[in-house]
């Protein structure tokens, strides 16, 4: 306890420890928040779900904030639902069905066109279904109104796309129907017309009781505060997700290496001979073993789960240099005479062992163990970047992939790729500053210098 | 006169001892490495065989060449399909007891060991060399002085650069780049790849002044010198990114070396005596240093070497790392056996390159005295 204090007050005076050390505990109670405001179940939901997770993002847009920083305002997502509002539906009766009248306003300001615009019917029907019939019209601020297209709904669940809407594309002039449908027909080079647009929907039900609700979305060129990616989903779970599960495998990693590396170094050079030897041979051979090809080989030929890849991980890191140090020490610690008191008493093996040498070098295992954590959180990204990630979970690594595969860089993506990668920098770095200021505490060799 | 000759002949047998120390420690360093080698790639071939995959590689290998031998042979042609079949699984079963596939696993993974260890790596799944060639060999082959250029130039820069900043440093210790250089030492956590990214942002994606990845450009140059200057220019952002992930923490280590060494007695004996400041760091100062050095400096390559399959694949550089990362992508069971057997083979070689220059500039090795205790 007061070696703890006596660390802390040392720590003090190295302010970017104080910091490293804050934002290490903020990550931590956000990463246990993430866990619980997101569980596991729904963030694989979220992340795996399919289609209709996120049907309603636009693609590879980025996140809203840098409207803050263009002069161009791009647009926004705008999603219009009936089912939401249903006030905005009139009804009434024609024939044997009704007429259901709606009207969407679109406030448009931005000074880029949208990405796409789309719509979705949902028919609820008692008895047979009867295919209810569409039409929409569209009135710009400037008072022009356009036909836009008459269909049927042919099933219960319908999706119209504008974009694949050929007869609407040669009433716009051969014009795509973003451009086409918001542009201001005196700019050139095009620019949309600013002001309120209105979608008029009229559908006629060949049913009394059939009901139409209708889903209208404006994809727009920005989305949330992280982004989407190729798949339209929203970055924001991968990259909260992506926290503690650095975090888990940065700490398990790091810990059970040099628990186990310590543990290891210490019963060696407590026995000696041929125990000594055999661990000394071992660390030489696992020098020339290539680690991240056996990674790979492990993780393409058996399992992908994010659990072997950390026990293959700790397996063949720890004889690494660090045993080599610690026996070093520990040669040196095996002589002093607490230890020879100890074994006058009658201590064994495995007492002396756990009890009086691996205590004696916790205060060199902690800095280590901290500064370990960046290279297992940057591992296990590096791993994913090639493919390797956990298939389930949501990783900063498996973001970077994604953002690779597609090009994100080619096509200017930047925010997919710095997005994770500035977070990735952010917590490993938090580890290293810390165990670095930690190392200058406690290894007195250091001290001064 | 025959005082200079004495002195000569001394100073003769002098080189030849320490030529004789330096050549037995060689030879004894280069035995116990090829053991750890050997032991390292059976290692290698026990975990690539725990599910049975190379097996699986040679039975396919087997059942294929079967297949097309069956099917050119003109007497067997006109055989009925079920005499074929039979005809054919005969000659497979026939085949697997050639090569020892109905041998205990013990005994064929001592031949796995021996067609490794001579590189006799099988055929590939998919992957083709350049000439169109399945040959596992001839595609890694192929792929290996891209990657030993790309490491070898990063690994000099890296290493002389880092020495030159940290004598520099240790010399004006607490002005102000030496506590830059001790506060961005941190930096170096993050791998190679990740600063790739940053870099191909900047300076191939916006500024467009270096290429975003590639060995040359395409079509190649014809002129030599040409393509000299081209492979230097496409040289330059993976070179860098790979000298930013490690060269705040190598200056910072080295001038701590340093700045350990010089506070010796003996330096300050050297100073007393008025030497020239450039004698005392070359002679007292980089000398006894050098060792630690290159022992750090040797874990720092080797974690270089194993990042290489996603450096080269964030740079697109057509090494034997891409090519293992291709082979992922493909599921090409042998290319990743023999690329793990490959990167074995390059790390002690790393290994022992490191041992040999250690040994010459290790005092201890050269005079005699007691072996290297590590």
């Amino acid at each position: 306890m007061n070696e703890l204090k006596r660390t802390w007050q040392e720590l003090r005076y190295y302010p970017s420890a104080v910091a490293s050390l804050i934002l290490i505990v903020f990550m931590i109670i956000a990463s246990i928040w993430i866990v619980i405001a997101i569980p596991y179940r729904e963030a694989v939901r979220l992340w795996r779900g399919g289609e209709s997770v996120w049907y309603q993002l636009p693609k590879t847009v980025p996140p809203k904030w840098v409207n803050w920083f263009r002069r161009e305002k791009l647009p926004e997502t705008l999603i219009l639902d009936t089912r939401q509002h249903p006030e905005w539906k009139t009804y009434e009766p024609a024939g044997d069905g009704r007429r259901i009248v709606m009207e969407f306003t679109i406030p448009f300001y931005a000074d880029q066109f949208p990405q796409e615009l789309s719509m979705y019917f949902y028919v609820t029907s008692s008895d047979t279904f009867k295919p209810p019939f569409v039409s929409l019209s569209w009135k710009t601020p400037d008072g022009r109104s356009l036909r836009v297209s008459d269909f049927g709904l042919q099933s219960a669940k319908f999706n119209y796309r504008f974009a694949q809407d050929q007869k609407l594309i040669q009433r716009l002039g051969g014009e795509e129907h973003n451009i086409g449908l918001f542009v201001d027909p005196q700019s050139s080079p095009p620019r949309p017309l600013k002001g309120e647009y209105r979608l008029k929907v009229e559908i006629l039900t060949f049913e009394a009781n059939t009901d139409v609700d209708v889903e209208f979305v404006q994809y727009g060129k920005v989305y949330g505060w992280f982004g989407t990616d190729h798949l339209r989903r929203d970055l924001k779970v991968g990259l909260l997700w992506g926290l503690p599960v650095a975090l888990m495998f940065g700490l398990l990693a790091s810990v059970g290496t040099s628990l186990a590396a310590m543990l290891i170094a210490a019963i060696g050079s407590w026995f000696g001979g041929w125990v000594d030897d055999l661990i000394q041979r071992v660390t030489e051979v696992n020098l020339v073993l290539p680690f991240l090809p056996i990674l790979i080989m492990v993780g393409t030929f058996y399992s992908r789960s994010i659990f072997v890849i950390l026990g293959v991980t700790v397996l063949l890191s720890i004889f690494g240099g660090a045993i080599k140090s610690y026996r070093a020490i520990f040669l040196q610690v095996r002589e002093m005479p607490y230890i020879e008191a100890a074994r006058a008493y009658g201590a064994g093996d495995g007492r002396i062992i756990l009890r009086y040498m691996v205590p004696r070098l916790i205060p060199l295992l902690i800095p280590a163990l901290v500064s370990g954590i960046p290279s297992y959180v940057f591992l296990e990204a590096s791993l994913a970047v090639i493919g390797l990630g956990d298939p389930v979970l949501p990783t900063w690594g498996k973001i970077i992939q994604d953002a690779e595969f597609n090009g994100a860089l080619y096509k200017g993506m930047y925010y997919w790729v710095l997005e994770p990668s500035f977070l990735l920098m952010i917590s490993g770095l938090a580890f290293a500053v810390l165990g670095f200021s930690l190392d200058r505490i406690f290894n007195p060799r250091l001290r001064g210098v | 006169m025959s005082q200079i000759a004495v002195s000569g002949s001394i100073a003769r047998k002098a080189t030849l001892q320490t030529l004789q120390r330096i050549t037995r420690y060689t030879i004894v360093r280069l035995l116990t490495l090829m053991v750890t080698v050997v032991v390292g790639i059976y290692l290698t071939i026990l975990i690539a065989n725990m599910g049975g995959y190379l097996d699986q590689i040679r039975r396919g290998e087997i059942r294929e060449g079967v297949q097309a031998r069956v099917l050119a042979d003109p007497t067997l042609r006109n055989l009925p399909p079920e005499a074929r079949q039979k005809r054919m699984e005969d000659l497979i079963r026939l085949e697997e007891k050639r090569y020892g596939l109905d041998q205990p696993f013990v005994i064929r993974s001592f031949r796995f060991l021996t067609n490794a260890l001579t590189l006799n790596l099988g055929r590939s799944f998919q992957l083709t060399s350049d000439s169109g060639s399945r040959q596992v060999r001839l595609i890694l082959l192929e792929r290996l002085p891209a990657t030993l250029l790309l490491f070898g130039v990063s690994d000099l820069v890296l290493f002389f650069l880092a020495l030159f900043l940290g004598l520099s440093l240790s010399r004006r210790y607490g002005s102000f780049w030496d506590k830059l250089t001790v506060a961005l030492s941190p930096l170096s956590s993050a791998p190679g790849w990740f600063y790739g990214i940053f870099l191909i942002v900047v300076f191939a994606a916006v500024l467009k002044i270096f290429p975003f990845g590639g060995m040359v450009r395409i079509p190649p140059p014809e002129n030599p010198f040409l393509y000299a200057l081209d492979l230097l220019y496409h040289l330059v952002l993976p070179v860098t990114a790979i000298t930013l992930s490690s060269i705040f923490l190598s200056v910072y280590s080295n001038r701590t070396f340093f700045l350990i060494y010089s506070s010796e007695d003996y330096v300050e004996m050297a100073k007393a005596k008025g030497l020239k400041d450039r004698d005392i760091e070359r002679r007292y100062v980089l000398r006894p240093t050098l060792p630690t050095i290159i022992t750090s400096f040797a874990l720092l390559i080797i974690g270089l070497w194993t990042g290489a399959p996603i450096f080269e694949t964030i740079f697109n550089w057509p090494g034997l790392g891409r090519t293992l990362f291709f082979a992922v992508g493909l599921f090409d069971v042998p290319v990743i056996v023999a690329s793990t057997v490959i990167y074995a083979y390059l790390l002690a070689i790393t290994v022992f390159l490191l041992d040999f220059i250690y040994a010459i500039v290790d005092p201890r090795v050269k005079i005699g005295g007691q072996e290297r205790n590590a």
